[in-house]
């Protein structure tokens, strides 16, 4: 908490198709922000992508971002989440 | 990923944000007001809501702002305040209501639904500025909306103020009287404590009491659905291991109760306080702490084991959190109103709570009787009973009691009351119907018990 990151976590839980990762990606590159690491699973039936991202460069502010991706999860019909990664690390870390 | 967490780490914080209705309860500013005191009524009144619009200007913004950049709901920003009486006293005027006003003003203009303070400590006497502050306290709830009051009439140290019981179930009754029209409701907004706690950051009961920096910040956590979700999940667990599922999950919970506090602290550039690690339900469902209880194995809350039950959560919650957050404090329990809590509705008008039951599981929890609609002609010696009753509970096991209870005008058992909102609604639950009178008449102090005695 003493070095402020800007790094945030995407979530991505839905069914799989084509074209989720190139979505979320593109949406990040447009603002401007630096995917660090990028995870994909499958819990049970559906779909799991974990992407984090850093916002030090980023051209647009956090929420705007968040509400980008959670519109383009409303047109891949898929769950998109993304929030601070402090909240993981407060939360699982001490 | 990265190193940092599993999936399945990151998967469980979206889920508990998303489904189970993690959330932040509040944070609430405590602002002290004593440099606001002043001869002239008016002009302490004028200061304190110029105080309180300084302070907390931003509180609701910045509140917002944490939410948008961590994504996890606060659902209420507060105020809490010093107790008025001690601010008011020093006036030569005892029309109180003009502080309420402006205390009511300042919440409206800065856009907090509670502030908390319109307060008296008289557990071991009155000075004329409590008395001006309490006798006020039914026309100041009638007329004002967001300002909350509260009484302490009790402590460990002090024995119980009888004199202020009595006159305190006199105001409930008439508390209740001029707010007629909407069941009572400015009974919600009144608590009687004892062992009352000066960094409590939920209503109606917070106030900011004397030992407390200028303004602080304090932040309540909740989360009982993710701990409902947690002992759900494990329906075959021993004690043990149920204490041990709770605690973790008090732990995820405070952590971003302490995440935010830090938070907002930095960004209003204000001393962050406690971490209050209660469990405080809401209406919604999925919501509640009796459905945890239930969750454990009882068919209905108040069934014989409610008591251990809520012993164990109220436990396993203040050791999972206490490991969490650099400083706990608050009242740091489970909340068990009625009025608030589905579950516990339900329970009410199924007769599987009852009055007493209610009782003796605050023996084991904080805080007290709580958001309980009781008969409209219940007498004020028998609600002052009430109070006492639950002051002994406190006073006897060193912690804070509170009684916040409802007569509401002209209905009787099995009607109901509708509050809205975050108070919810609530079955006029019955009394025993024996006359306390005699014993509240006696009046003086029940001296401090040897508990008090530890030096």
């Amino acid at each position: 908490m003493h070095e402020k990151s800007n790094r945030i976590i995407v979530t991505v839980i839905g069914v799989d198709k084509v074209g989720i990762i190139a979505g979320v990606a593109a949406v990040l590159a447009e603002a401007n922000a630096n995917i660090v690491d990028i995870s994909q699973t499958t819990l049970r039936e559906f779909f799991t992508m974990i992407m984090m991202a850093d916002l030090e460069h980023a051209s647009v502010p956090f929420d705007e971002l968040k509400r980008r991706l959670e519109a383009l999860g409303e047109t891949l019909g898929v769950k998109i989440d993304a929030q601070h990664e402090d909240v993981f690390k407060f939360m699982h870390r001490v | 990923m990265s190193g940092y967490f599993s999936p399945q780490e990151i998967l469980e914080t979206i889920r508990m944000v998303q489904m189970e209705n993690l959330d932040i309860r509040t944070i609430t500013m405590g602002i002290s007001l004593r440099d606001c005191a002043h001869p002239d009524l008016a002009t302490a009144a004028s200061r304190a809501y110029d105080k309180i619009c300084r302070a907390a200007g931003r509180l609701v913004a910045v509140g917002e702002e944490i939410e948008r950049e961590y994504g996890i709901p606060i659902i209420n920003k507060r105020i809490s305040v010093t107790p008025v009486a001690l601010v008011a006293e020093s006036a030569a005027s005892d029309a109180y209501l003009l502080m309420a006003q402006a205390l009511d003003r300042a919440a409206r203009e800065v856009g907090v639904n509670f502030l908390g303070g319109y307060s008296a400590l008289v557990h071991k006497g009155m000075t004329p500025g409590d008395r001006a502050l309490i006798a006020s306290i039914p026309e100041a709830l009638a007329v004002t909306e967001r300002v909350c009051a509260s009484v302490n009439v009790g402590t460990t140290r002090a024995g119980i103020n009888m004199d202020a019981v009595a006159e305190m179930g006199r105001v409930v009754c008439e508390t209740a009287q001029r707010t007629a029209a909407a069941d009572g409701i400015g009974c919600a907004k009144l608590v009687i404590f004892c062992n009352a706690v000066e960094d409590n950051p939920f209503m109606a009961g917070a106030f900011h009491g004397i030992g407390e920096p200028d303004c602080v910040l304090n932040v309540g956590v909740s989360g009982p659905g993710v701990v409902l979700n947690a002992v759900e999940k494990a329906p075959e667990a021993d004690f043990g291991e149920l204490a041990t599922v709770i605690k973790r999950t008090a732990f995820k919970v405070t952590r971003m109760g302490e995440l935010v506090g830090r938070a907002a602290s930095a960004k209003l550039g204000v001393p962050f306080g406690i971490v209050d690690l209660s469990l405080a339900p809401t209406p919604a469902q999925g919501d509640s702490v009796a459905r945890i209880l239930e969750a454990m194995g009882l068919e209905r809350v108040g069934a014989h084991g409610s008591t251990a039950a809520l012993a164990l959560l109220n436990d396993a919650v203040k050791k999972g959190g206490a490991m969490a957050s650099s400083h706990v404090g608050g009242l740091s329990g489970a909340f068990i109103p009625v009025s608030e809590d589905a579950a516990m509705i339900e329970a009410a008008e199924l007769g599987a709570i009852t009055f007493d039951k209610l009782e003796a599981m605050t023996c084991v929890c904080s805080v007290g009787l709580d958001m309980i609609a009781v008969p409209g002609d219940t007498p004020a010696e028998t609600i002052a009973a009430i109070i006492a009753d639950e002051a002994a509970i406190g006073m006897i096991n060193r912690k804070t009691t509170a009684v916040r209870i409802i007569p509401a005008p002209g209905r009787q058992v099995g009607d109901h009351v509708e509050f809205g909102g975050l108070l919810g609604r609530a079955p006029v639950m019955p009394l025993n119907r024996c006359s306390s009178a005699a014993f509240v008449r006696r009046g003086g102090r029940i001296p401090a018990p040897l508990q008090a005695l530890n030096n």
